[in-house]
């Protein structure tokens, strides 16, 4: 067996103690359990608070398992949760664009649509909560695709219109395209008249949680065939409002 | 386009502050939001700091304006309503703890005066119950040596939240017509505090504050723009729902929920539980009235779900923990936590969890934790259907618990009527900000207003009748093992 580091061996001591009962620790407890001075202490615990794996109690002064910590096997936000801190964002998002906004995460090989803003022109519309696109084919796919590490599609790639990128070549370099750009655009690739716009939101470590976009028909958003970029503009600023708020 | 400035609204609630910029189209531009702290000191008891409370107000209001800087054209103000401060005209300070609206400790002294029941439904347009600031001030004045006299004196000031911060943003000592309807010393018809309820309730007129139109320039911050309306959260989200025409109704979904209802330029007295309260008063016009179905638990209740038993981590996982099943599993949840309020105001009720067996799980008690809301929804429509005369035939529903679908469906299958969200969710805030721009021209009426209301979601009922009846007969059983819990 290798060199080990000392200090990351005493960290692991002081994160099995204050998981090992229910109660906080202060410096001394700590110092007498594992046999340190407790200036040592000091250095360690200041790190491991910075680094937010463990939390001091202000009014106590002692020391417990941080929330970073409690999370880090979890990596995934609950839908419902981004639907809550996302809903203000997605209303502004709709209201401005004067299309609907949606909101979606990767669910098996699909856009699971958690969060959908009717056009806001009084017609009659369905909430589409609930409902799956397929990725390849869709703008908030696409954005989900092109940050997945895992990157799983569905082959082969369905083709919903002529439009559709149904070669999955064609689909590596359209998400490379979406990683520079930051954002994504699906043109009439899954309904003939209609394109859609998405951008990414992130979780306060960086992590692509989810896309918001917009949809709606292609004379409006892009007549002549070319997106109007005011339009992309209100869906990268929606997105960059609900992954700040994340940060939170 | 849209003008190049906006509309802010202080929206000071019950669990925290927030302040929300808008713009002209209705649209908001920034959010910041701050909690403070809940003081439970016994069962039953609930109090805030308003120091800090001005504190966390000071902080979004900075939060949410940097780099707007010379853009605001107003500030309008809404309120977590009842909750009652005490402070000294002289230092600027609380000199007790704020009785938050959810308190019950007055329960003991609104017995005592029951002689005066009519009196208060009357004048006031309110039940006698521990709800209501009248009854808050007088237990102060009673408890604190020496308080009634420097009150007499005009040392101490009385102020529901709207006051406290009109008194921090403007030095001005006022309250608006909607607060003070809440109070049970205003009468209800004058508009005017009332010495019979004064006398009643034994609270001397000195500390009591100007009572002021709901929209108004009522002063200037530090910051040289002008506080321009002032609103009881619930008036405000009718307000920010574009509800001007009688008939018109909204609900809303927070700490507690409350439906209120239009009823225009007259004060209907209710025969079903309902409260008669000031919707609104814009400057000079008069007043418009609602009823109002209040509501004490709901969303407080999925909060309790996460920080007294620790079920959930988030208010938003009630809704994946009650997607884990199908159903409620049979039981039912009561949250009479301060009694129950409208329609059935039994300050003598304490929550219940009925029909459990060795098969209910977490997911079913978050089923049941959600269906309480809609149930509670179902009962104030009723009295509200019964008092009006009118079919509810849409619910336009906001406020946070909104963004819970499961919810939302459970309402529209519990209240057999399409249930309908706003574009903007925040409505209370949106009606202050209204309020505000009305009063300094940045809107020039209300029609301006009706045209930014679009519809963002809407959710149809989906279970059959007998199943919905089925249910409420369950419900209703439920409510019924919540009385005579606190002997009197
Ligand atoms: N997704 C959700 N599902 C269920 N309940 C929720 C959800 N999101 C928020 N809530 C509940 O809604 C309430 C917050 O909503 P909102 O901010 O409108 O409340 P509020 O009553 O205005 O707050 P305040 O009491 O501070 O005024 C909380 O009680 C919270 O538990
Ligand atoms: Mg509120």
């Amino acid at each position: 067996m290798g060199e080990t580091i000392q200090s990351v061996e005493r960290a692991a001591a002081i994160l099995r103690l204050l998981a090992s009962g229910p109660r906080q620790l202060g410096v001394a407890e700590l110092a007498r359990a594992l046999g340190l001075p407790k200036g040592t202490l000091h250095g360690i615990l200041r790190t491991l608070v910075r680094v937010g794996f463990v939390e001091q109690d202000p009014a106590t002064g002692k020391y417990r398992l941080g929330a970073t910590l409690l999370h880090l096997g979890s990596s995934y936000l609950d839908v419902n949760e981004l639907r809550t801190r996302a809903i203000n964002w997605a209303d502004a998002l709709a209201g401005r664009s004067r299309e609907s906004a949606w909101i979606g995460t990767l669910h098996e090989g699909h856009v699971l649509v958690i969060h959908h803003v009717f056009r806001p022109d009084d017609s009659m519309q369905t909430l589409q909560v609930g409902t799956y696109l397929p990725t390849h084919a869709s703008a908030l796919g696409k954005v989900l695709l092109a940050y997945d590490p895992y990157g799983e599609t569905l082959v082969p790639l369905q083709p919903h219109t002529k439009n559709t990128i149904a070669d999955p070549g064609l689909l590596e370099t359209e998400l490379e395209l979406v990683r520079t750009r930051g954002w994504a655009a699906e043109m009439e690739e899954l309904t003939e008249g209609e394109v859609a716009i998405a951008a990414p939101i992130k979780d306060s470590r960086g992590i692509v949680v989810g896309a918001i976009g917009i949809r709606g028909a292609v004379e409006r958003l892009a007549p002549e065939g070319v997106l109007h970029m005011e339009f992309v503009s209100y869906v990268r600023d929606a997105a960059r409002a609900i992954t700040r708020d994340l940060a939170r | 386009m849209p003008r190049p400035d906006y509309v802010a609204a202080i929206d000071q609630g019950t669990t925290s502050s927030r302040c929300i910029v808008f713009d002209q189209a209705g649209h908001i531009v920034s959010v910041a939001q701050r909690e403070h702290r809940q003081i439970f000191p016994r069962p039953g008891w609930v109090e805030h700091d308003a120091a800090e409370i001005w504190q966390a107000v000071q902080g979004v209001l900075a939060d949410a304006l940097g780099g707007l800087d010379g853009q605001i054209a107003a500030l309008g103000i809404t309120n977590q309503r009842e909750t009652t401060v005490l402070w000294d005209r002289a230092t600027g300070q609380p000199v007790c703890p704020a009785i938050v609206w959810q308190d019950t400790r007055t329960a003991p002294l609104t017995h005592a005066l029951a002689e005066h029941e009519q009196l208060f439904k009357e004048k006031a347009g309110l039940p006698l119950t521990t709800y209501f600031s009248g009854p808050k001030i007088r237990w102060l004045l009673d408890e604190h040596p020496g308080l009634r006299e420097r009150a007499e004196r005009g040392e101490v000031l009385f102020g529901t939240m709207d006051s406290w911060l009109l008194w921090n943003l403007t030095g001005r000592h006022i309250t608006d017509v909607t607060n003070a309807s809440r109070t049970m010393l205003m009468n209800i018809h004058t508009l005017a505090w009332d010495e019979e309820l004064l006398a009643a309730l034994d609270v001397p007129r000195a500390m009591l504050p100007e009572i002021r139109p709901s929209a108004e320039i009522y002063g200037r911050t530090r910051g040289g723009f002008p506080v321009a309306s002032a609103l009881g959260d619930q008036q405000a989200a009718l307000f920010g729902q574009t509800c001007f025409a009688p008939g018109e109704t909204k609900s809303t979904y927070g700490s507690g929920s409350f439906l209120l209802m239009n009823t225009g330029h007259e004060p209907v007295v209710s025969k079903h539980g309902l409260l008669t309260t000031v919707g609104y008063q814009i400057g000079d016009t008069p007043a418009t009235y609602a009823l109002e179905g209040a509501i004490a638990v709901t969303g407080s209740l999925v909060q309790w779900l996460r920080d007294n038993l620790g079920l959930i981590s988030s208010a938003a996982e009630i809704e994946t923990l009650a997607k884990t099943v199908d159903d409620n599993g049979g039981c039912y949840f009561v949250p009479a936590f301060s009694g129950l309020f409208a329609p059935h105001w039994r300050s003598d009720a304490r929550g219940v969890i009925a029909g459990l067996t060795g098969f209910v799980t977490k997911g079913h008690i978050a089923r049941a934790v959600l269906e309480a809301t809609a149930w509670q929804t179902r009962e104030v429509v009723d009295a509200m259907n019964a008092d009006s005369g009118l079919d509810l035939t849409t619910l336009r529903a906001d406020g946070g618990m909104t963004a819970n679908n499961l919810l939302m469906q459970t309402l529209a299958d519990v209240l057999a009527v399409p249930v309908i969200r706003p574009m903007v969710s925040e409505t209370t805030a949106l009606g202050a900000a209204y309020a505000a721009g009305l009063a300094t021209g940045y809107w020039p009426d209300i029609d301006s207003l009706r045209a930014n209301w679009h519809k963002a979601a809407e959710w149809r009922p989906a279970i059959d009748e007998t199943a919905r009846e089925q249910e409420y007969r369950n419900w209703k059983k439920a409510v019924a093992r919540t009385l005579d819990w606190v002997e009197q």
